[in-house]
């Protein structure tokens, strides 16, 4: 049969963003394809030369509206290994409880945008309900509720709130009675699995040469996470399991999340309970030397987010990259297609939790 | 969950990879400071792409963190700075390879590590570096038809009033 192209994207409703997904078919079946990135570049990296250091936090949550917690912190984060920061026990605390509740939204919004691609509504609503809860505790923490500008260079900008113990534990209780609900509502659902079982498989040793990190790489069977291997703030003294799994196929994607999130509230629940009292921001100098670099990376819900900073005497960076996890992710996205039909094509890429604005930076 | 596959604690810290790649190397390599979970050092671009194959082949570095480029106007240079992970041996190497501003071009190990691609290609998008033995030395993220590269710090974009 002829082979011919078939753009599927920048619009389209696989997409999840502005991207194009290029695939060569042969009647049903992909035999090559082509991720197209690069609508959404905005010179991220060139803005942020220009600007100075405290300027680039609230540019940082624009990295990923889903995720921003996570990008403003792994900015302070690296300024302060270019700065030499040791923050506050406190503030690390809080951090790690924020992150977490990040993740869970995060996973949450992916999974609603997973369950639209398969045509479940039910999905969607239900897990941007249970989200909702989660962007109701971030407002009480820091008044925003996608772009928070909460994380600062050296600590966090403000205390928690009062009753900050009481709220997070009536959620998180709440949150694991409706999770339950919500998991059965996919694990036992015929339609849910015919689509994600067996689709857009990559083995473990593909998906770490491909560079492929996070829940997608932690699906194909290799247990490693930024957290538990080189841990940052409070991680290293809170108990928790990495959740991975060996079939390295869609569904084993959204296992790892899903079991993600309950890690999630383990870690938020002994973090509050051992959170120090303390200073929680201390007061971080100005400007960086000349020729100082620090980089630092994290575990962001998509992956393995990284940044590498160039210090040049003044209050702006020389240099500041940007490392997304997406970005190489998508690279590899031939690998997950290839032999699958075109219909399968939402399920496994909506099983890689796309985020554009990340990767286009 | 699953049981654990693939990973095993390699056991090697920092101190013992800088160690052997100074022995390996004497002449191409310079360490700049090494601590259990981090190397840091500086390759001559002629050995760069030897130094990378023997780390990944003798010490697991089997992930491309990141490939970053740096552009040092005044001092005429550019570097191509890129962070390796080994995931058994739990350590980040930051290996600095220094170019001339004139003629950047350095060994491409996108056929080591698959994952080096798309950052090598962003890296030439927005420096203008050339990885030599690339499959696909094609711009990425600038639209068609840019002919200049922005991340260069003599490419003024636009200014803050």
């Amino acid at each position: 049969m002829a082979e011919m192209w078939l753009n599927m994207g920048p619009q389209h409703p696989m997409t999840h963003g502005l991207w194009n997904l290029r695939v060569k078919i042969d009647g049903e079946t992909i035999v090559e394809a082509e991720p197209v990135v690069g609508y959404l570049h905005r010179g991220w990296e060139k803005i942020a030369e220009n600007r100075m250091y405290p300027q680039i936090i609230p540019l940082a949550d624009r990295l990923c509206y889903g995720a921003s917690m996570s990008w403003e912190h792994l900015y302070c984060n690296t300024i302060e290994d270019m700065m030499e920061l040791e923050v506050p026990d406190r503030a690390k605390y809080i951090r790690s409880i924020v992150l977490e509740a990040q993740r869970i939204g995060s996973h949450l919004m992916w999974l609603a945008a997973l369950g639209t691609d398969l045509g479940s509504y039910t999905i969607f609503l239900y897990s941007v309900r249970e989200r909702e809860l989660f962007l109701d505790l971030m407002q009480n923490l820091c008044g925003a509720r996608l772009t928070y500008n909460y994380c600062r260079i050296g600590g966090v900008r403000n205390d928690v709130p009062a009753n900050f113990e009481r709220d997070f534990d009536r959620v998180l209780t709440h949150f694991e009675k409706k999770m339950s609900g919500l998991e059965a509502l996919m694990d036992q659902s015929t339609v849910f699995r015919m689509r994600m079982e067996d689709v857009g498989y990559i083995s473990g040793e593909q998906a770490r040469n491909l560079g492929v990190t996070g829940p997608n790489l932690r699906g194909s069977g290799v247990e490693y996470d930024v957290r538990k291997d080189d841990p940052y703030e409070a991680y290293a003294d809170l108990d928790f399991q990495v959740c991975y799994e060996n079939e390295g196929d869609a569904f084993a994607r959204y296992r790892v999340r899903m079991d993600e999130m309950y890690e999630s509230c383990k870690i938020i629940r002994q973090a509050i309970k051992q959170m120090p009292k303390g200073p929680y921001r201390l007061k971080p100098p100005r400007t960086a030397e000349k020729g100082k670099s620090g980089w630092a990376h994290v575990e962001d819900p998509r992956g393995e987010g990284f940044m590498y900073a160039i210090g040049n005497g003044t209050d702006r960076p020389y240099r500041l990259k940007v490392r997304s996890p997406i970005f190489v992710t998508v690279s590899a996205a031939p690998v997950m297609l290839v032999g699958y039909k075109v219909a399968d094509v939402p399920a496994i890429m909506g099983s890689v939790d796309m985020c554009l604005g990340e990767t286009d930076r | 969950m699953a049981q654990r596959e693939g990973l095993g604690p390699g056991g090697k810290t920092g101190e013992v990879i800088a160690q052997a790649l100074i022995e390996q190397f004497p002449e191409y390599i310079k360490i700049k400071k090494a601590t259990h979970n981090r190397v840091y050092a500086m390759v001559d671009k002629t050995a760069w792409l030897k130094v990378a194959t023997y780390m990944k082949d003798k010490f697991e570095f089997d992930h491309v963190t990141a490939v970053s480029g740096v552009d040092w106007l005044e001092e005429k240079k550019m570097w191509v700075v890129s962070h390796i992970t080994s995931y058994s041996n739990q350590v980040t190497a930051e290996i600095i390879v220094e170019l001339p501003r004139d003629k950047p071009e350095i060994d491409s190990v996108s056929n080591l590590w698959g994952g080096a691609n798309w950052h090598e290609r962003e890296t030439y998008d927005m420096f203008g570096i050339i990885f030599l033995g690339h499959p696909r030395m094609e711009r990425i993220l600038t639209p068609e038809g840019t002919d200049y590269f922005p991340y260069r710090k003599d490419f003024v974009g636009g200014r803050r009033v």
